[in-house]
């Protein structure tokens, strides 16, 4: 039985760090679809969200494995509890003669903002759950799309859950 | 006072105690190449080749306990010291690995001689480190030989730029070291413990695993105290050999592929496993869905949370420092008024004693050609047991590892993770650079030795005494011995052709050769070669080539699936 689960962790902010991360989840085959990383407001510690499937059994290692690269500071599988999980995506559209309103009220439809516009295009930009840009995605007339581009999953816990060292 | 980073580099291997740096210089680390030159606070040790660096560093520390030290230069430099870097990670070992790197301004631009160190050795070190500032330089160090030798050990990688080596800091040596990234786990759990305790006194059919960890533990004592104390039998992985004494009744000998067939049997069928500084490895276990099925329960102690329940479910799981865990262990079972029930351990032993009467070891002690076997049970004999033994990869390492009793820890030195051919000569030197007055051996065969024989050479430069045990059949022998049985007796490449004169390669290097045919030249020709004290000697033992290691476990089966040697 796989299950996807959405792991937090924070990392000393340092070169490398992010490839010793990738690198684990490649040397031992674990399945990454996945991975976020940005400083936080503590310039010294990275802050990574990872999205992975697995066992109980291998999601109990990676979190074993991932405690023991030296960088690593603090893990929470989210998973394990309430939490919020947010991605943001641009996906650049074809816009003109009659669809060009359609494309303007889907957007309006998912609460997506158009960031950039010319005669042809609309750069749509969504924010939410993933599954909220799999369905504006899966709404759009496919041939219309130009482009998309997704950050992949940020995670946090909700009220008392907190990360942080 | 400012010192240059190169001074520093130097300063910081004194302060951390190092007695020998084991290396080889070249364009990068000229700089501290020179203030080595400088200095006399530790010895360097020159080596002909990058990898023996590694190795050599890698016997020194499992000799000794004390973490072992190399320094390479860049590029080549550091790839050779790859096989040596892996090598002592799959085993735990603390050790510190300085490498030379282009300058800062170069990296990245395929300067000469470069490569990324850090990214080649990420996957095979514990951790690694770039310096890129000389003020990072001390504090990194300092941080490199904490982070090697606590924990579950492993080498750690310092890659110095050389421009780093010429800036000038003021050196001041950190006192101690804090991460808060880095606390590893040292007190086990005493509530898991209790539980541990009570479990081991309700067996009825007890057995106790104990590996490297305990080793590494230092926690020998302990093992053998707890073991003694509850009357249990006791196996040893390959790297656990020693931890308990090999010539003490309740030990069952080595498990797992080449095991025992009395430990292997007792593994299978125990109700409570006690694993201890152990990881249930393939080459342990076999396939996890063969292992153990009768109904048990698993105890196992160990530093690295993710050794526990990676290859097998266990029941009571106790993160901890070995030696501390068991002594904690002792204590509890010294001051239960439960005791274990004496007639079903006694049953057990009955049971036990009858897998034992298989005699699984036995081999043609009659034959007008050496059996291998005989050479490493002379080898006891000559020694008193007393020898540190080093090998190679392969039939010899296994016999090493099956007929010469380890009665105390860190003599039995080997490549047991990664399985490194070429590992046995150099590791020797740095055991008995570690060990001057001790015997040492290497117990190797003619295709590993050929891997890094140019350490001959190294050992004659600083009057290394060793003894070879070269057990030359000819054939690459476990690679011969799996295509005997599972290739139809097609031995593609497993032959080894034009051999070299041992004897004279030995005499080339300034040592000296022995070439053995007989048996009953084998204990004259140990003797003559252990009474030359001062001597690095040669002995090619010409054996049967058919020779194969038994009893032997298929690889994907369980552990009781055991392939016996031909009646006799």
């Amino acid at each position: 039985m796989t299950a996807r689960h959405i792991i937090s962790l924070l990392m000393e902010n340092e070169a490398g760090a992010l490839s010793r991360v990738a690198g684990l989840f490649s040397a031992r085959g674990y399945n990454i679809e996945s991975l976020t990383v940005a400083p936080t407001e503590d310039p010294t510690l990275s802050r990574m969200t990872i999205v992975t499937r697995g066992s109980e059994d291998v999601i109990e290692q990676i979190i074993k494995q991932l405690n023991k690269l030296i960088e690593v500071v603090k893990i929470l599988d989210l998973s394990d509890g309430s939490h919020i999980e947010r991605e943001l995506m641009l996906v650049k559209v074809r816009a003109f003669g009659k669809d060009r309103e359609e494309m303007k009220r889907m957007a309006d439809i998912f609460r997506g903002r158009i960031i950039d516009v010319t005669e042809k295009t609309y750069t749509i930009e969504l924010t939410g759950p993933g599954s909220k840009l799999d369905a504006f995605i899966e709404a759009l007339d496919q041939t219309a799309i130009l482009e998309t581009v997704r950050t992949g999953a940020s995670g946090i816990g909700r009220g008392e859950r907190i990360l942080k060292v | 006072m400012e010192l240059t980073g190169a001074e520093i580099t130097v300063r910081c291997l004194a302060e951390e105690g190092a007695e020998y740096v084991f290396g080889y210089p070249g364009g990068a680390v000229l700089n501290i190449y020179d203030e080595i030159f400088k200095q006399d606070k530790f010895k360097h040790v020159l080596v002909r080749h990058e990898q023996a660096a590694v190795h050599a560093a890698d016997g020194y520390a499992r000799s000794s306990g004390k973490v072992g030290v190399a320094l390479v230069t860049s590029g080549p430099g550091l790839t050779n010291a790859v096989t040596g870097i892996a090598t002592a990670y799959m085993d735990s070992i603390p050790m510190v690995i300085v490498s030379g790197q282009v300058p800062t301004h170069a990296i990245g631009m395929d300067a000469f001689q470069e490569v990324d160190s850090v990214g080649i050795t990420r996957p095979c070190v514990k951790h690694n480190f770039l310096v890129k500032d000389v003020k990072d330089l001390a504090s990194t160090i300092k941080k490199a030989f904490y982070i090697a030798s606590t924990g579950r050990p492993g080498p750690v990688l310092v890659d110095i730029p050389k421009d780093v080596t010429q800036h000038l800091c003021e050196f001041v040596y950190p006192d101690t070291v804090s991460m808060r990234s880095y606390n590893p786990v040292v007190k086990g759990h005493s509530g898991q413990i209790k539980k541990a305790a009570q479990m081991l006194l309700e067996a009825k059919r007890p057995m106790i695993y104990a590996g490297g960890g305990v080793v590494l533990s230092n926690a020998a004592k302990q093992l053998t105290e707890l073991t003694r104390l509850l009357g249990y039998p006791c196996t040893n992985t390959l790297m656990g050999l020693g931890a308990y004494p090999a010539t003490d009744p309740q030990f069952l000998g080595m498990l797992g592929m080449h095991g025992t067939y009395e430990a292997n049997m007792a593994m299978q069928h125990c109700d409570v496993l006690l694993a201890v500084g152990a990881r249930f490895d393939d080459r342990v276990i076999g396939s996890p869905e063969h292992f153990a099925r009768d109904a048990r329960r698993i105890v196992h102690i160990d530093i690295d949370p993710s050794s526990i329940s990676k290859r097998v479910k266990v029941d009571v799981p106790i993160v901890g420092d070995v030696a501390g865990v068991l002594d904690e262990l002792i204590k509890l079972i010294k001051a239960s008024k439960e005791k274990a029930e004496e007639k079903a351990i006694k049953a057990w032993w009955t049971q036990i004693e009858l897998w034992r009467a298989k005699d699984c070891l036995k081999y043609n002690r009659a034959s007008t050609i050496i059996k291998p076997q005989l050479v490493v049970e002379k080898l006891w004999e000559v020694t008193g047991g007393n020898a540190f033994v080093t090998t190679d990869v392969g039939q010899h390492q296994m016999w090493a590892a099956q007929y010469y009793k380890f009665d105390q820890p860190r003599r039995w030195i080997t490549s047991g993770g990664l399985g490194t051919m070429g590992f046995g000569l150099p590791a020797a030197m740095g055991v008995q650079l570690a060990n001057p007055n001790a015997d040492v051996v290497c117990v190797t065969g003619e295709s590993s030795i050929q891997m890094c024989i140019q350490e001959m050479s190294t050992c004659k430069q600083y009057h290394l005494p060793l003894k070879i045990v070269n057990l030359n059949n000819r054939y690459m022998g476990m690679v011969r011995q799996w295509q005997e049985f599972f290739y139809g007796n097609r031995y593609a490449e497993s032959y080894m052709d034009s051999l070299p004169d041992f004897v004279k390669l030995a005499e080339a290097y300034g040592h000296v050769g022995m070439k053995i045919e007989k048996p009953e030249d084998i204990e004259p020709a140990l003797r003559e070669a252990f009474a030359m004290k001062d001597r690095f000697v040669f002995m090619d033992f010409i054996t049967d080539q058919t020779e194969n290691v038994f009893p032997m476990v298929a690889a994907g089966k369980g552990i009781s699936e055991m392939i016996l040697a031909e009646e006799l």
